[in-house]
């Protein structure tokens, strides 16, 4: 099975597509999206026409701590992250929003376990970015026998970890394109990026892919047009922080 | 693990003889069973052994040996083939390199000549500079490790007689406990224990510290002392307190322990054992370049003294040993990067002042404030200039005279941070013997002149700088000639007006001379 794991997409209808074509040109056979469709970009509807499409034809797809913000998002704004999400809950139709209540928060395929955040209490949404907290995620995976690796979003930010020599986990940077084995008599737990919204000032779109055949794990990073994305997100009228993010990879 | 029945298959490998039985592995001859596909060389199968007592490390580090196996090029390692389930029957299978280890060498009855001990070192240094290139690291070079091929174009020699000046390219073997930055490492651990073997470990290592490529550079001054003297510099250690001895201790001077090398033999064997790896070759193709230029290597106290370093030098060290911790290192490729063997050919005529003055100029810019580049400044001169009825010394006074010419185009460029050296080459065919001193120098920057080394026919035929950067195997760097005006006119008195043809047919008399006259 040839797997593109795709996460934190945020709105960002642009980046999606530029993904979505880059894994098909690798030769993807499924597709997961590991939550946060929404919250940030301005094409929150369209992403989620092309999401549900995509499910409707086998793709697994998982709710994150935005799904349920732009669901119910705050009755009044504190903060940027607040406009946004009632911004959202505004452009989706019920039919849309029916959609997101009924998503997982977890999805456990052969030996695939995917989630959002950490498997450790999936719905605290905790950030794995330590490996103390890859740590805990991977022993609460520990209900699932079968699962050998754990795939993650959340944290916007690409890293493998593996066990080492003692039996501790440990973080590697992976280098983009670069497959990495990663054989099934290990555990492994990844973060995978975020599509939508990189953070580690390269503004180009991240996703991960998966050769469960081949014990294959590839991280990528793809070009997309991030000055279009900005400017959709400036036409809405949303934060001009939103859009200048994009730009810089922030 | 029971040893594999010779006739049997695996996954389509018929089992051929066992060739070594080791404590960690198996490795016997296998070919296609089927005799499918071949693969033009032979094939050997390595199987690790795994019975209920080995240790957990060993089934790792195989592991790690298959995974950086896979995917390393080049004629410095065995090729890949296929690779075992690790988990059903793990087993590797790759090429099968003729060739005789290191320990050939370090077996003979005499004393190594020189000349054969430093081209050993150099095809070494060859192979880990391409291991490094492809951001791996060894971290297990010894002499078992070393394997060289036989020498390109030689007879087929019987099991007795392997001359010992004899001998091909370096190929490096087992990467059980290899490193590479674009893999997860999984050797390392937080207690960082040192891992390898303690003879040839070296200082960073024992502190936890995988993944500097100056790690090598100090295993092959191991291998290095050996040769010259028969004697590993730090002893066989047993305990890890003796391995930790080497972040302090420097080892008895090699020309103590044999008078006859040269210093500039033992300034390069020291410089490879320093224990601070900052103070060591910062890339094995800079070693190299030491090793096949001895002229050229820069002597200090390091290669003429013949006394063992002070107790107090010691104990300073020692007291600074001991605040020696894990760090983790930069990625191979990127810290040879920043020590780049910079080559400028000049040509030996026909160049204009404005030439030589921006040649000086790219090079200065190419070099940059990197410590630890270093420049060669390169001249082919054709094999005519020595080619006369005098007797032998014509040919050192010609190469001697354009080497004073390149010395004193080089002088503006000397640099403490830099090492500069000058190297005359003799050939009828000037591309070519600039690339073969690129190549067989790991060079990373060739500068030349856009319009050197030329004829006014250029434009309708492939000029050597055109051919040179067409085949090189690094950058090129093709200078177009521009000098300031005013600095124009100082030298209007003594140079011959520089033509609106630029560099191509005035000779620069100011810098050659007459004497020399014009080719053919």
């Amino acid at each position: 099975m040839k797997l593109a794991l795709l996460s934190d997409v945020h709105s960002n209808l642009h980046a999606l597509e530029a993904c979505l074509s880059h894994a098909r040109a690798q030769g993807a056979q499924q597709f997961a999206f590991l939550g946060d469709l929404v919250g940030y970009g301005a094409q929150p509807s369209e992403v989620l026409e092309c999401v549900m499409d995509l499910q409707a034809r086998g793709a697994w797809v998982l709710r994150g701590n935005h799904e349920e913000v732009a669901l119910e998002p705050p009755p009044a704004a504190h903060h940027l992250g607040d406009m946004g999400a009632q911004w959202t809950h505004q452009q989706l139709n019920p039919r849309q929003r029916g959609w997101l209540a009924a998503l997982p928060l977890t999805q456990s395929v052969e030996a695939v376990l995917l989630v959002h955040a950490s498997v450790n209490q999936p719905e605290r949404w905790r950030y794995v970015d330590s490996p103390q907290a890859a740590t805990a995620s991977l022993d609460a995976a520990r209900e699932w026998p079968q699962a050998r690796y754990v795939f993650g979003g959340h944290v916007h930010a690409q890293t493998l970890y593996y066990r080492g020599a003692v039996g501790q986990l440990m973080p590697f940077q992976p280098q983009a394109g670069v497959a990495i084995p990663v054989p099934r008599h290990r555990h492994w737990l990844a973060t995978v990026g975020s599509v939508g919204q990189p953070r580690d000032g390269n503004p180009q779109a991240m996703y991960a892919f998966f050769d469960g055949d081949a014990a294959l794990l590839t991280f990528h990073r793809v070009h997309y047009d991030h000055a279009a994305a900005a400017d959709a997100i400036r036409r809405a009228g949303l934060p001009e922080f939103f859009a200048a993010r994009l730009e810089l990879g922030r | 693990m029971k040893l594999l029945a010779q006739g049997s298959e695996l996954d389509g490998f018929l089992i051929g003889e066992c060739l070594h039985s080791g404590g960690m592995a198996h490795i016997y001859h296998v070919t296609y069973a089927h005799g499918t596909h071949d693969p033009g060389f032979p094939m050997a199968m390595k199987v690790p052994r795994m019975a209920s007592g080995d240790g957990a490390e060993n089934i790792v580090s195989f592991e790690v040996e298959c995974q950086i196996q896979q995917v390393l090029t080049g004629s410095h390692v065995p090729r890949f083939v296929a690779t075992g389930d690790l988990e059903r029957m793990p087993y590797l299978v790759m090429e099968y390199v003729a060739g005789r280890t290191l320990q050939h060498w370090l077996d003979a009855p005499q004393p190594l000549a020189v000349e054969v001990i430093s081209r050993l070192g150099v095809a070494m240094a060859r192979a880990a500079h391409a291991l490094h290139l492809q951001n791996t690291v060894h971290l297990d070079l010894k002499p078992q490790n070393v394997l060289f091929r036989p020498a390109l174009g030689a007879a087929p020699a019987g099991p007795a007689e392997h001359p010992l000046d004899s001998f091909g390219a370096a190929v490096l073997l087992d990467f059980g406990l290899s490193h590479h930055a674009h893999y997860p490492d999984l050797l390392a651990e937080q207690l960082r224990k040192a891992v390898g073997s303690p003879a040839w470990i070296a200082p960073e290592q024992v502190v936890g510290v995988r993944g500097d490529p100056r790690s090598d550079v100090f295993a092959i001054g191991v291998m290095l002392y050996q040769l010259c003297t028969g004697e590993l510099p730090f002893g066989e250690p047993q305990t890890a307190a003796g391995i930790r001895q080497r972040l302090w201790v420097d080892p008895v001077p090699p020309r103590k322990r044999r008078a006859d090398l040269p210093a500039w033999l033992q300034e390069i064997v020291l410089r490879c054992l320093e224990p601070e790896a900052a103070k060591r070759y910062p890339s094995a193709a800079l070693l190299a370049f030491d090793l096949s230029h001895p002229t050229q290597v820069h002597v200090t106290t390091r290669g003429t003294r013949t006394e063992p370093t002070s107790f107090r030098t010691h104990f300073k060290r020692w007291i600074k040993a001991a605040g020696m911790h894990y760090q983790p290192s930069p990625v191979p490729t990127q810290q040879i990067e920043e020590v780049p063997i910079v080559m400028v050919a000049v040509p030996y005529r026909d160049a204009t002042d404005a030439t030589l003055y921006s040649l000086r100029q790219a090079v200065a810019r190419s070099l940059g404030t990197r410590p630890g580049a270093r420049l060669a400044c390169v001249t082919v001169i054709p094999t005519s200039l020595s080619n006369t009825t005098h007797e032998e010394r014509s040919e050192t006074q010609v190469h001697r005279r354009y080497l004073t010419q390149l010395h004193q185009w080089a002088q503006p460029l000397d640099h403490p941070g830099h090492q500069t050296s000058c190297h005359v080459l003799e050939s009828g065919d000037v591309a070519k013997a600039l690339l073969d001193y690129a190549v067989g120098n790991q060079v990373s920057v060739i500068v030349m002149g856009a319009a050197t080394h030329g004829l006014k026919t250029q434009r309708f035929v492939a000029t050597v700088p055109i051919k040179v950067a067409m085949d090189a195997p690094c950058t090129v760097i093709l200078v177009k000639q521009s000098l300031p005006f005013e600095r124009l006119g100082a030298r209007a008195a003594d140079t011959s007006h520089v033509s609106t043809d630029g560099d191509l047919t005035e000779p620069a008399k100011a810098l050659y001379g007459d004497d020399l006259g014009p080719l053919g």
